[in-house]
């Protein structure tokens, strides 16, 4: 895959900030110094991401609105296409309106993120990594670790986290946005955050966690023994060390 | 290192065992060179930032947990570095495998062999084997434009090329896109890169990526007779070397001169080269019957001769053009003398110059000087164009200290930032009576400069100009003790060195407009080939003696073939006053031969025989009609001295139409040029859109 000529028949010809994209970029531009602009360019990046995502339907950055980006940043174009090509959450290709983003790294493979792949192609009709689904609805990319392997395995599907998958559940995820309809962020049997999934087996005494005299009894009896075994310590060492080889 | 030599802040270390002393701030790499260590690198480079990403010169510190990038890594006091130690020898090694993974091994049929940094350095540090047996990477190649060809799979990526563009070039259009394993250098939008210097970046890769695309398998390096010379295509001078192969100039590159191109060349200078085999004029040709015939030397000879017979001096003529030489200039002055003629000139751009003194008419802060400036105001003239190497030490001072940079003339971009302060003569009055907020800025500059070029110097008004220009750099302080801000930025190289000869009318004499129209009845033109020769009365005899096939041939009666740059020994005077000579390199083609030589046979055969039978004749008589000519090697910066400035025309006022560009079209500018196929597509490429875009 070669990122030299983007798809050239998806480019649009032109682009200009929505007024809502106009509001979020002010804001980013106050937190830089005036002459350091240049650094709101990931910020401005995904503003632009946004805005394509919101009145095309695909989360995309075409080259024209890198060259937006430039112009509004005054800085050389080839330094906004360098910073949008080097990562990957930046689209340089139009996708489609779903991104499913599926972590195959060690934690999820090792809890069966391969289900996970195989039912998004076979909800999708995806053949491969990268590619985008015939009603143009998915795009299924690859992607490393997105630290949420408590809750392995998981894929990111647009901005949102969706955790403790498996083949039949991802099936019901994908045909749950194919209805139009948000499921709930998160884990997808239930899991409050990343607590064990039975309940919580640690700090269960409720009346203990928020007395504080509760654990004084027990840390004053810990001190003792250790003043105890300070003493024993200071004491004459035993007559002889054991033999070597013993 | 002098022992003399004193630091601001000496820094003591230990290379190798060797105590050496230099300046903090210094990187070990360059301490070891320093020191006499050579430390190989590919991404390091003494003119560019510091990327340190190639990881090759890696060295050992003592007390440093592991090898150290020594081309980023400062000097520090009581520092033992250790540069060819069994770790250091292991850690190079280890960094040329992974360089090695993704390189293909197609030396033999790349035009880097012979002088590949990477070669070069496998030799040292390379394996005998490879223990890589995956895939290598493959990167669809770039278009860069018509003189950079590009082989992406051989890139390194040790990105001296980004840093090139951007940095001395001014033009960020090179980049890195992707990552990791797909990261490509590259425009990103196909386009071909809008530098003069474009170039330079063949010279700096370090691998065969990015190699000149006119001369690709053309040569191999150890095939080719090289030769220290000097580029005639601008009036900077710069210092070349003219790499030949049998009868054939193959490649010209720059040699390392601080003072005048450090070591860049411009675009014009480096692929004109082709038009060296075309077009050229290797018989003497004569007019018969309208038509040009072949002729022999004696017969050419004789045709002038016999229409010479009974002519006065006044109704003879000569104009040397943009590519003469001073020692052809000066056989020629002395000819015209013998004939009794006053009319010379070499003016034919139309500039004018005041020749009374030298300072009127060189660019006085010299090319080195501009790194002490701090503000500049150019005058009808766009360096970018008219001197490209000029505009990358501006763009280099720029970088410096962000000096302010003032222009009458066109906007253009100059690859740093400049203020447009008006496009005619106008806006030079509200310089010189201090209104103009410019005013104020050159007047707050411990060293102004300012430079006018020949668009503004062209024109009735031009003499008005220049005075209008000394007294403004004299008003701001430019014409001090220690700095002379007053340049004239001239675009031949030949120009100087005519000024310098007083190849202008004599007492009485007619200019080259007046030769033009008439006024004479036999014209020699020494390769004047500036200006439409149709302009040139019907009833002229004219003798064209050059090298290239071009206007002024096109014109003759009489066409004597000469020998250019490359194949003579030629003296030369750069814009800064530089005396300096080219070099033979290759002889002249078929019967063409050496312009003074040319000269001196004519002489004889008319009976006023030139004295001087040798080339070291007629340097000494160069030497005796202006000791500058004896300088060559000893150049010294103008000291202002009298700040007395060139007298103004008492009547006419200024010009009202703005200056007009002195070159529209950067690549194609003098016979050689012309000839160029290289040139031409160049023309095609970067000039053609403007001047449509213009129109």
């Amino acid at each position: 895959m070669s990122e030299t000529s983007i798809a050239a028949a998806a480019e649009p010809t032109s682009f200009a900030f929505d007024p809502l994209s106009d509001e979020q970029i002010a804001i980013i531009l106050k937190r830089y110094p005036p002459g350091r602009q240049a650094s709101a360019v990931i910020p401005v990046l995904y503003v632009v991401q946004k805005q394509m995502g919101r009145l095309t339907g695909s989360a995309w950055v075409p080259r024209v609105a890198m060259d937006a980006v430039a112009a509004l940043l005054e800085m050389p174009p080839i330094r906004v296409y360098e910073v949008a090509t080097f990562y990957l959450m930046f689209n340089t290709k139009p996708i489609g309106r779903f991104h499913l983003q599926v972590c195959t790294t060690t934690p999820c493979w090792l809890r069966g993120s391969d289900d996970v792949v195989a039912a998004c192609k076979r909800a999708t009709g995806i053949q491969h990594m990268g590619e985008t689904s015939v009603d143009g609805l998915f795009t299924m990319t690859e992607v490393e670790c997105l630290g949420a392997c408590v809750n392995a395995p998981m894929m990111q599907i647009n901005d949102d986290y969706y955790e403790d998958l498996d083949g039949p559940r991802t099936e019901a995820l994908l045909a749950a946005f194919r209805r139009g309809e948000t499921p709930p962020i998160g884990s997808t049997i239930g899991r409050e955050g990343s607590m064990s999934v039975g309940g919580p087996t640690t700090l269960t005494d409720e009346a203990a966690l928020w007395n504080p005299e509760h654990y004084a009894a027990e840390r004053r009896a810990r001190a003792e023994a250790e003043a105890a075994a300070a003493a024993a310590a200071a004491a004459p060492p035993p007559a002889a060390p054991p033999p070597a080889g013993e | 290192m002098s022992e003399a030599q004193t630091f601001i802040k000496p820094t003591k270390l230990t290379i190798d065992g060797v105590e050496i002393v230099v300046e903090a701030g210094t990187s070990v790499l360059q301490a070891a060179e320093q020191a006499g260590k050579e430390i190989p690198r590919f991404c390091f480079h003494d003119r560019l930032s510091v990327a340190a990403n190639c990881r090759m010169c890696l060295v050992e510190v003592e007390k440093a947990p592991k090898p150290v990038a020594s081309c980023a890594f400062p000097v520090g006091e009581g520092m033992v570095v250790k540069t060819d130690s069994p770790l250091v020898r292991k850690a190079r090694r280890g960094v040329m495998e992974f360089l090695l993974i993704n390189h293909p091994l197609d030396c033999p049929i790349c035009d880097q062999g012979g002088e590949c940094d990477l070669q070069d350095q496998a030799m040292a540090y390379g394996a005998d084997h490879t223990r890589y047996h995956e895939n290598k990477r493959t990167v669809r190649d770039k278009d860069l434009g018509p003189l950079v060809k590009t082989n992406m799979t051989r890139c390194i990526q040790c990105s001296r090329c980004i840093r090139f563009s951007t940095e001395i070039a001014g033009v960020p259009e090179l980049g890195g896109t992707s990552r990791g394993e797909m990261m490509e250098i590259t425009t990103y939008v196909e386009k071909a890169l809008t530098s003069e210097l474009s170039g330079n970046l063949v010279d700096i890769c370090p691998v065969g990526a990015l190699t000149s695309k006119p001369y690709a398998y053309h040569a191999r390096p150890w095939e080719l007779k090289k030769t220290d010379s000097i580029d005639v295509l601008d009036a900077v001078g710069t210092n070349i070397r003219v790499d030949a192969r049998g009868p054939q100039v193959m490649r010209v590159l720059p040699r390392l001169n601080e003072d005048i191109n450090e070591e860049w060349m411009a675009d014009k200078s480096r692929h004109s080269i082709d038009g060296l085999m075309r077009r050229r004029l290797d018989k003497p040709w004569l007019r018969l019957a309208g038509k040009l015939q072949p002729a022999t030397w004696p017969e050419a000879f004789q045709a002038i001769a016999t229409r010479l017979a009974g002519v006065p001096g006044g109704r003879i003529g000569a104009l040397a053009g943009d590519l003469a030489d001073a020692e052809s200039m000066l056989a020629l002055k002395d000819l015209m003398a013998a004939l009794g003629s006053e009319n010379i000139d070499c003016r034919q751009g139309g500039a004018r110059f005041n020749t009374s003194r030298r300072d009127y008419y060189l660019f006085n802060t010299t090319i080195a000087g501009i790194e002490q400036a701090d503000a500049i105001l150019l005058i009808g003239t766009n360096p970018r164009h008219e001197a490209p190497i000029l505009n990358a030490r501006i763009r280099k001072r720029w970088l410096m200290n962000r000096l302010p940079v003032g222009v009458i003339g066109s906007a253009t971009d100059l690859t740093y930032p400049s203020t447009i302060l008006g496009d005619g003569a106008a806006a030079l009055d509200g310089l010189a009576d201090g209104s103009h907020d410019f005013a104020k800025v050159l007047a707050k500059a411990e060293r102004p400069m300012i430079v006018i070029g020949e668009a503004a110097l062209a024109g009735a008004d031009g003499a008005a100009l220049l005075a209008a220009a000394w007294s403004l750099a004299g008003k701001v302080g430019g014409l001090g003790a220690d700095w002379h801000g007053f340049n004239v930025l001239h675009r031949a190289a030949a120009r100087v060195g005519a000024l310098d000869l007083g190849f202008l009318p004599g007492e009485g004499g007619q200019d080259w407009q007046g030769m033009v129209r008439g006024g004479v009845d036999l014209l020699w033109l020494l390769g004047a080939d500036e200006f439409d020769a149709a302009q040139i009365s019907p009833e002229t005899f004219v003798i064209y003696q050059g090298h290239h096939g071009d206007r002024g041939a096109a014109r003759a009666d009489v066409v004597l073939p000469g020998a250019a740059y490359t194949e003579k020994s030629g003296t030369y005077v750069n814009m800064e006053g530089r005396v300096q000579r080219t070099a033979l390199a290759v002889f002249p083609p078929g019967e063409a031969k050496e312009d003074w030589r040319i000269l001196r046979a004519f002489s004889a055969v008319i009976g006023k025989t030139l004295p001087y039978d040798t080339l070291e004749a007629l340097r000494t008589r160069l030497v005796e009609v202006n000791p500058v000519f004896g300088t060559i090697g000893s150049f010294r910066r103008m000291a202002t001295g009298d700040a007395g400035g060139p007298t103004a025309p008492a009547a006419g006022g200024m010009r009202t139409e703005h200056f007009a560009p002195a070159i529209t079209d950067y690549y194609q500018t003098d016979p050689i040029s012309r000839a160029s196929p290289t040139m031409r597509v160049c023309t095609e490429t970067y000039s053609a859109p403007l001047m449509q875009a213009a129109e």
